[in-house]
């Protein structure tokens, strides 16, 4: 059982199956039963037809395996009042996603190194105030801020909410490139500044190749963060830009009549691909993200 | 020198941004709502200063005294669930299972996924007419009942099923970095001395994790004030009012209800809250020197 201190070949032997083994195992295995049955249900669920659901058990694999459902999800589910499936949401995330991403980690970064490597006065009181905010429910803000961008013009649209995600990612990015620029060697940026290098030339040609690593940590952090959201692209997207998850619930929870369990399964699974593709291509990289990223709640 | 002087100014203009969203947002916003709140605002903000009296509306609103109840039923259980479970995780991977990867990955996929998601699955499954009650049945359990989502009383332990669910891969995932970092030469020790390894683990490892435990407890508590996807997604609040959390009461207050000053009283009192906690948190943190 101490397999964790014992040289290799005692390691092996401990391998036996003790009793102790055993349930070690046995826990192991129905707590994995836990996690992984909602994934289970919900792929075998979309793969029926209604029929098959109503009657039927909800553990049993389909009888009669279709796709029907998912084509229906992506294509022709309704959401409110049109029906025109997921994808509008899916394209709209994109859109949503991409540019978010981008200048959240030129702000954060931009931020981070600022604070980290040149002695700007105050910056510690900036720091420490944005670490207390990144706790703070979005509730708080949430009416000003819809006031002040409808003030500026900008209402509810695509700039608005990329703003937004970029304003609320803000202390997250630049605690991340903080405390990674921090951790560099002081000799390389007194050398680049001996050069005569100045201020954005350091970031670009020295700092930012640098930080590839955590340039991956922040972009998996923020892609996940970004994609699971929903209230913020509820209160600030507007109508046409509604992103994914707002759709989802949508065709979840307002439609009328006979509820189509497995189109509603299929376009869950749709919603939560992006992020698991992430989190399962990305492997220990979204564990340092989320390790990274932990302040953000 | 003249470098040095425009460098410096760069600095500041890199720096704009992020004082211009701590000003205007966070400090500008903040102090916004908290005005409001003060006020009788309806369903535009108004100046007329009411003193306290949409806090004392507040305390005698059935809607917001359910939602702090269920916030502390959710946030009690939730925590002390989703730690316990998570730590035992860690320990049970830290043995040198096999297929250790796989099994990590299974713990901690649910995180990667929304609360949107997650809510609606677990709709799902507790649904009593096709969900798991209907399984246990179908198994010859004729008198099963699972229908705590339908009954007022158990909604809110559905979220917590579900929040349990999605959270626990995370606290694994922090607790066994903890693990890992524990030195063989405590496990040496132990052996030497004959301890039997849930005693090492009792009176030994989980008091040196206390970094790892309250990392993860600070983080699980502040997402449980936020709490809010997961209601509008799997309940919408309901049945009734039964599993209304308080996120939830003041963004319906106000974008529904067109009552601003009950719902800025409650931000306000959310925003207490949290900062009640963290503040004590971020200063210990600080104290310690590793401000991350």
């Amino acid at each position: 059982m101490t397999a964790l201190v014992q040289p290799l070949s005692a390691a092996r032997r401990s391998k036996r199956m003790t009793p102790a083994r055993w349930g070690l195992y046995a826990f192991i295995f129905i707590t994995a039963l836990y996690f992984l049955l909602p994934l289970y249900v919900m792929v075998v669920t979309s793969l029926k037809p209604m029929a098959e659901i109503r009657q039927g058990n909800l553990l049993a694999l389909p009888a009669a395996p279709s796709i029907d459902a998912w084509v229906k999800a992506w294509s022709s589910a309704c959401t409110g009042l049109t029906c025109q499936g997921i994808k509008i949401g899916f394209l709209n995330s994109l859109r949503i996603l991409v540019p978010s991403v981008v200048l959240s980690i030129l702000v954060g970064s931009l931020t981070g190194y600022a604070l980290s490597l040149w002695r700007v006065r105050g910056a510690n009181v900036l720091f420490g105030a944005m670490m207390v905010v990144a706790f703070i429910p979005y509730q708080v803000f949430i009416y000003p801020l819809v006031r002040v961008f409808s003030f500026a013009g900008l209402g509810q649209s695509l700039s608005t909410i990329v703003m937004i995600h970029t304003i609320f990612g803000l202390p997250t990015m630049t605690l991340l490139f903080r405390n990674y620029f921090a951790s560099l060697p002081v000799e390389l940026f007194k050398a680049a500044r001996v050069d005569g290098a100045g201020f954005y030339q350091i970031y670009a040609r020295i700092m930012m190749p640098m930080a590839t690593p955590m340039i991956v940590v922040a972009v998996i952090l923020q892609t996940t963060g970004i994609w699971n959201d929903f209230i913020l692209g509820l209160v600030f997207a507007g109508r046409d830009n509604l992103p994914m998850t707002v759709q989802l619930n949508n065709i979840v929870n307002s439609t009328q009549g006979e509820r189509a369990y497995n189109v509603d399964m299929a376009a869950t699974l749709l919603t939560a691909l992006l992020p698991l593709v992430v989190y399962f291509g990305s492997g220990r990289w979204f564990v340092r993200g989320i390790a990274a990223g932990a302040v953000k709640g | 020198m003249r470098l040095a002087l425009s460098s410096r100014l760069s600095a500041i203009s890199a720096l704009l941004p992020a004082l211009v969203v701590m000003f205007v947002v966070y400090i500008g916003a903040t102090s916004w709502t908290v005005w409001m709140s003060l006020t009788n605002s309806r369903m535009l903000p108004n100046s007329n200063f009411v003193g306290l009296r949409q806090y004392q509306l507040l305390l005698g609103n059935d809607r917001w005294i359910t939602s702090v109840h269920n916030i502390v039923i959710y946030g009690v259980l939730f925590v002390s669930l989703t730690l316990l479970i998570g730590f035992l995780l860690a320990v049970a991977i830290d043995q040198r299972v096999r297929a250790e990867d796989t099994i990590r990955s299974i713990y901690l996929y649910p995180y990667s996924m929304s609360f949107v998601v997650t809510g609606l699955v677990w709709q799902w499954l507790l649904n009593p007419t096709l969900g798991i009650q209907h399984v246990l049945r179908s198994w010859g359990f004729e008198g099963a009942t699972f229908d705590w989502i339908v009954r007022p009383e158990t909604a809110i332990y559905c979220l917590v099923i579900a929040g349990v669910w999605q959270a626990s891969g995370l606290v694994m995932a922090i607790m066994l970095a903890g693990l890992r970092g524990v030195d063989d030469e405590i496990w040496k020790a132990a052996r030497v001395d004959g301890l039997p390894k849930w005693r090492v683990y009792v009176s030994i490892i989980i008091p040196m994790m206390g970094a790892s435990f309250a990392t993860a407890a600070v983080l699980l508590s502040t997402g449980v004030v936020r709490l809010y996807d997961l209601s509008v997604a799997m309940t919408n609040g309901g049945p009734g009012i039964a599993s209304e959390v308080p996120a939830k009461f003041v963004m319906d207050h106000l974008f529904e209800r067109a009552n601003i000053g009950l719902a800025t009283a409650a931000a306000t009192t959310m925003l207490i809250t949290v900062i009640a906690v963290v503040a004590p948190y971020l200063y210990w943190r600080a104290r310690k020197g590793e401000m991350r």
